[in-house]
């Protein structure tokens, strides 16, 4: 049952899935990645953009322009969120593993219940003038509520890694994780670049959110089926590499998409984690970051 | 042997004996279906902590080695007819052969790497599951399980005394742990690895031994779980919920000895047990969420380090 | 403490080869309290959407006491939330029963959450009524349970087996089947792929998908592929819309004469509502649709009573698909209690076994396991649908009814890519 066009539409949906994971990864790429904050609560932040979107939508708004809207209360959300994740731990000297893991495991729990109680645990999606239909190219057949998000990932990417790479702020972001005490000499304050970092990755998964709900309905608890994906990106990109995370999140979806469509889609899930645990086993540091 | 050691094992001999005997005096089943859950969770918590607690090494993946259980001691219950204590035996078996594997991730990762790779051991084991015919996979499996023994006066309270004598094993397994060399090395792991192995600690070994010990633990707690449900299926049996208080419960009844886990166990998950027959609704999840929460904010070192330092200083 | 008088009415119980101590040692002082019908139902968790059924127990209970109860007695509800784990079954039954004391039971949702119940209501030889589980006595063969649901005699095999018929009669040689790899849509497809083979059809495409797929591209095109005239599909809501959109986007064979079967969604508000349009042409299965030869005064009155609650509670709001069947368990019970003259669980099940019930579904006669003697799940077709609006599915000639043929209430309309345009 070879054929070339199931091939090339495999590997095309892998990679449009691939970018829609990497913008889901984002926002845990900076907090886990630069930050070494394990905020396992990203892909539950992730869900509660894409309700946020779909409460805009309600009022005829697109998704993309309510993700935008998004950007700002979010942001602040996650400034609060790191005031008072330092609050507990900073004054006790940094934060064992185990205690931030649990912490955010916590507030995932809590953002997802209270989802439920405002939203019902029924399935939402969102409705676009270019959702339903299909861009055909030959033999290829791509349907824009893949392909808008799958845009919207790697702009949003290539946006936070600019930032990071161009500007002060941003290099002062990536210096706070390797020397805290430089950047005080220097003159910044770390708490509040890492607060301004914090708050730009919750930023992200607001427009994660609007590319989540455009792919597919949501429910409240479909951050769980996306934590496994977005910490085998973070952590085999290199934590904090950028970048390789789009790399990474592209293979894993062509991964997924030839999985799916030549073995058997209910294999499908346990892909990225099999990834995951042959890459650790076999270079721990990730493949496109530098050897600590 | 020391006073505080034979005041232990009289104290688990007086509570399994009860465990036989009370079957016989409370006449409602009731309490052993929701005994035998609180007791579950105290086993999970139990070898939950071993390597997360004395070792350090947070395993995510405690419904992967419950759900290994489960699904062994159905399998070989239903196709081979096992009896139950085999069953259980087998599991423990393959839990530690599986605790082993992931020990030997540990050469390579630590920390927050090794936590989210034991996320992956649930998903893969669940995905296997899925796709093997043998265990049913989506649609489940019906296990109608033996008859009672005559010492017994029903199926929910031969569970009940059942998993209380697992409890007890794990809880005297983990005592053992902590007092003898075994937990001094983890302890030492916990603190700096790197440390411990060039003061000559065997590291590896340790780590191997609480990975595998941990592992049989918790999948020996899944095992009589076929015949407490007659049914698995994958859904509940690598369940989340079993995640989350696997390491929930230690760290509200703190992770430094053996007492907290139980302590923990016994408060949430009989809270847990009263709240699905009264209040039951979201609250309830938000309220595990919000103490979970507090505990970790405002008392990282549990109930036990709460109210227990003073006999703690009294052993050390 | 009566420890010791509940111990020899045990053995009396057990004598006499009734083995339900706890209910009898309370049933002598009981004439005037009230019966108690327990059930557990998911208000949480993954099934959470299923919970608008107790809206149907309430309607009943709130029906039977208005006249005047159950012989001389009032009917009380003991509802507990499962959260849609079937490891929280065991332990609410037991609370139901030994603490409770409750006379009747309704079983928790479905086959999965219903399986850990059965040996209990077997062992302990209790009175049930079971929800929409799938086949769900055919293992321990209970003889007091009793479905509430239409899905018929031997279901795990032919409950939806109207679609085949139906696919039968439109000469389709090569059938694809997809599933959810979740219980009742895996029994949904190893059923359908039985009952194709009995037709001597052959299966093309057999495949099963994980719970939350959101993209379906690659598996509609290696369905195309395949090249079948019929397509089974076994799914949750969540793909059911992605597998509607995703043959919108990519496109069906014109040779597919009929399209679904088995698809959890379509029959709900939300779906209904948020595809509209694009659900048109869809063969799906059902349980009631507002069709001229289903519509009675009574389910009508039902369904009147049922929006208003619903609306304010922010669930499904047609609910045509579950809560009526849940009325009908309570009709079920009372007609067991009255027509037996008793609350016991032999007496009860006897006049069940021996009558024909009227409910506001229908007529139920049931066979020696409890199911329904005929299967009564309708294979119905979405047509003329029009933009957005919940309201038009209220009105027939929406959701037609194909099969089976004494409701039926208009032909198949085929292939698929017409009927869908059209």
């Amino acid at each position: 049952m070879f054929s070339i066009d199931i091939l090339l539409n495999a590997v095309v949906t892998g990679i449009l899935l691939g970018s829609v994971y990497a913008s889901l990864a984002l926002g845990l790429g900076i907090t886990f990645g630069i930050l070494h904050i394990p905020n396992i609560a990203h892909p539950t932040l992730v869900v509660a953009g894409a309700f946020f979107v779909y409460t805009l939508t309600q009022w005829e708004l697109d998704p993309i322009v309510a993700a935008l809207i998004g950007l700002v209360p979010f942001y602040i959300l996650g400034v609060a969120l790191y005031l008072f994740y330092s609050s507990v731990f900073e004054r006790r000297g940094g934060a064992n593993v185990l205690q931030s893991l649990t912490l955010f495991f916590g507030l995932s729990l809590v953002v997802e219940i209270l989802l439920v109680l405002g939203f019902g645990s029924e399935l939402k999606s969102v409705s676009a003038p270019y959702i339903g239909s299909s861009l055909k190219l030959g033999l290829l057949t791509i349907p824009y509520r893949l392909l808008i998000p799958a845009l919207l990932g790697p702009a949003m990417i290539a946006a936070v890694w600019l930032y990071l790479s161009r500007t002060n702020s941003g290099t002062a972001i990536r210096a706070v994780a390797h020397e805290e005490r430089a950047l005080s000499i220097a003159g910044l304050n770390p708490a509040s670049v890492k607060r301004h970092a914090f708050g730009i990755a919750t930023a992200t998964a607001v427009v994660a959110g609007a590319a989540l709900i455009m792919v597919g309905p949501v429910e409240p608890f479909a951050g769980r089926y996306q934590i496994g994906r977005v910490f085998a990106i973070v952590v085999l990109a290199g934590m904090g590499s950028i970048p390789g995370s789009l790399v990474i999140a592209i293979a894993i979806g062509i991964a997924e998409a030839l999985v799916a469509s030549y073995l058997n889609p209910s294999w499908s899930p346990g892909v990225a984690f099999a990834v995951l645990l042959l890459g650790l086993a076999s270079r721990p540091q990730g493949l496109f970051g530098a050897a600590r | 042997m020391s006073r505080n050691s034979a005041l232990f094992l009289i104290g688990v001999a007086v509570v399994v004996a009860l465990g036989f005997l009370m079957p016989w005096v409370l006449k409602n089943p009731f309490y052993f279906f929701a005994g035998y859950v609180v007791l579950q969770y105290v086993t999970i918590a139990t070898g939950w902590n071993i390597l997360g607690g004395y070792a350090g090494y947070i395993n995510f993946g405690a419904a992967g080695f419950f759900g290994a259980g489960v699904y062994l001691s159905a399998f070989l219950f239903t196709t081979f007819g096992l009896p139950l204590p085999l069953c259980i035996l087998a599991a423990a078996v393959f839990g530690a052969i599986l605790g082993v594997l992931m020990g030997y991730l540990t050469l390579r990762i630590q920390g927050v790497y090794f936590a989210i790779a034991t996320l992956g051991l649930v998903v893969v084991l669940e995905t296997i599951v899925h796709n093997i015919s043998a265990l049913g996979g989506a649609s489940g499996m019906a296990v109608y399980g033996p008859r009672p023994p005559s010492w017994s006066p029903g199926p929910s309270q031969y569970n009940f005394t059942v998993m209380l004598v697992i409890a007890a094993v794990s809880v005297a397994l983990a005592r053992f742990v902590e007092i003898s060399w075994i937990g001094r090395g983890l302890r030492a792991v916990r603190a700096s690895e790197d440390a411990a192995e060039c003061s000559g600690v065997p590291t590896l070994r340790l780590k191997l031994l609480a990975c595998a010990l941990s592992g049989a633990v918790l999948a020996a707690a899944g095992a009589p779980y076929p015949f407490y449900t007659s049914f698995v299926e994958p859904v509940t049996a690598f369940s989340l919920i079993i995640g989350l208080n696997a390491i929930a419960m230690p760290l509200i009844g703190g992770t430094k000895s053996w007492a907290g886990p139980v302590l923990g166990a016994l408060l949430l998950a009989s809270v847990q047990q009263i709240a699905t027959v009264t209040i039951s609704s979201e609250l309830n999840i938000l309220f595990v969420g919000l103490v979970l929460i507090a505990f970790v904010a405002f008392a990282p070192g549990g109930i036990a380090d709460l109210f227990g330092r003073r006999q703690g200083r009294a052993r050390s | 403490m009566k420890t010791r008088r509940e111990f020899h009415k045990l053995a009396v119980a057990a004598a006499a080869g009734l083995a339900a101590p706890a209910i009898l040692g309370r049933k002598a002082f009981a004439q005037d309290k009230p019966i108690r019908v327990g059930a557990s139902v998911s208000l949480t968790g993954p099934l959470a959407s299923t919970k608008n059924g107790l809206i149907g127990y309430e309607l009943w209970r709130d029906d039977v006491n208005a006249a005047g109860g159950l012989l001389g007695r009032k009917v009380e509800l003991v509802i507990y939330d499962d959260q849609s784990s079937a490891a929280n079954v065991p332990a609410i039954y037991s609370k139901l029963v030994d603490v409770d004391a409750c006379d009747v039971l309704f079983s928790p949702y479905g086959a999965n959450l219903s399986a850990p119940v059965m040996p209990f209501i077997k062992q302990r030889d209790l009175f049930m009524i079971g929800m929409f589980g799938l086949a769900g006595n055919d293992v321990a063969k209970h003889d007091k349970f009793f479905h509430s649901g239409p899905w018929g005699p031997n279901s795990g095999r032919d409950w939806a087996r109207g679609f085949f018929d139906l696919a039968k009669a439109q000469g389709v040689a090569k059938i694809a089947i997809i599933n959810a790899d979740l219980e009742f849509s895996k029994n949904a497809a190893k059923g359908g792929a039985e009952v194709a083979k009995e037709y001597g059809m052959e299966v093309v495409f057999n495949q099963s998908y994980p719970p939350n797929t959101s993209d379906f591209s690659s598996i509609i095109r290696n369905i195309n592929a395949a090249d079948p005239d019929a397509i089974f599909i076994a799914s949750y809501p969540a793909d059911s819309t992605a597998i509607i959109r995703g043959v919108k986007e990519i496109g069906i064979s014109d040779k597919v004469k009929l399209f679904g079967g088995a698809m959890i969604g379509p029959q709900y508000g939300a779906l209904l509502g948020s595809l509209g349009p694009e659900l048109n042409g869809l063969v799906n299965s059902h349980t009631f649709v507002p069709e001229p030869t289903m519509q009675t005064p009574a389910i009508k009155g039902f369904f009147d009573r049922y929006t208003p609650i619903a609306v304010k509670q922010g669930v499904e709001p047609l609910g045509f698909y579950i809560p009526p069947f849940y009325y009908v368990a309570g009709e079920l019970a009372a007609a067991a209690i009255k027509g037996s003259n008793s609350v016991d669980p032999a007496k009860m099940a006897e006049f069940l076994h021996a009558n024909t019930v009227d409910t506001i579904a229908g007529k139920i006669a049931f066979n020696e396991i409890g199911d329904w003697k005929e299967r009564r799940v309708l294979m119905v077709q979405l047509r003329g649908i029009e933009g957005n609006d919940l309201e038009q599915f209220r009105s027939p000639g929406r959701q037609v009814i194909l099969d089976p043929p004494s409701l039926k209430t208009g032909d198949l309309a085929a292939p698929y890519n017409k009927a869908r345009t059209s």
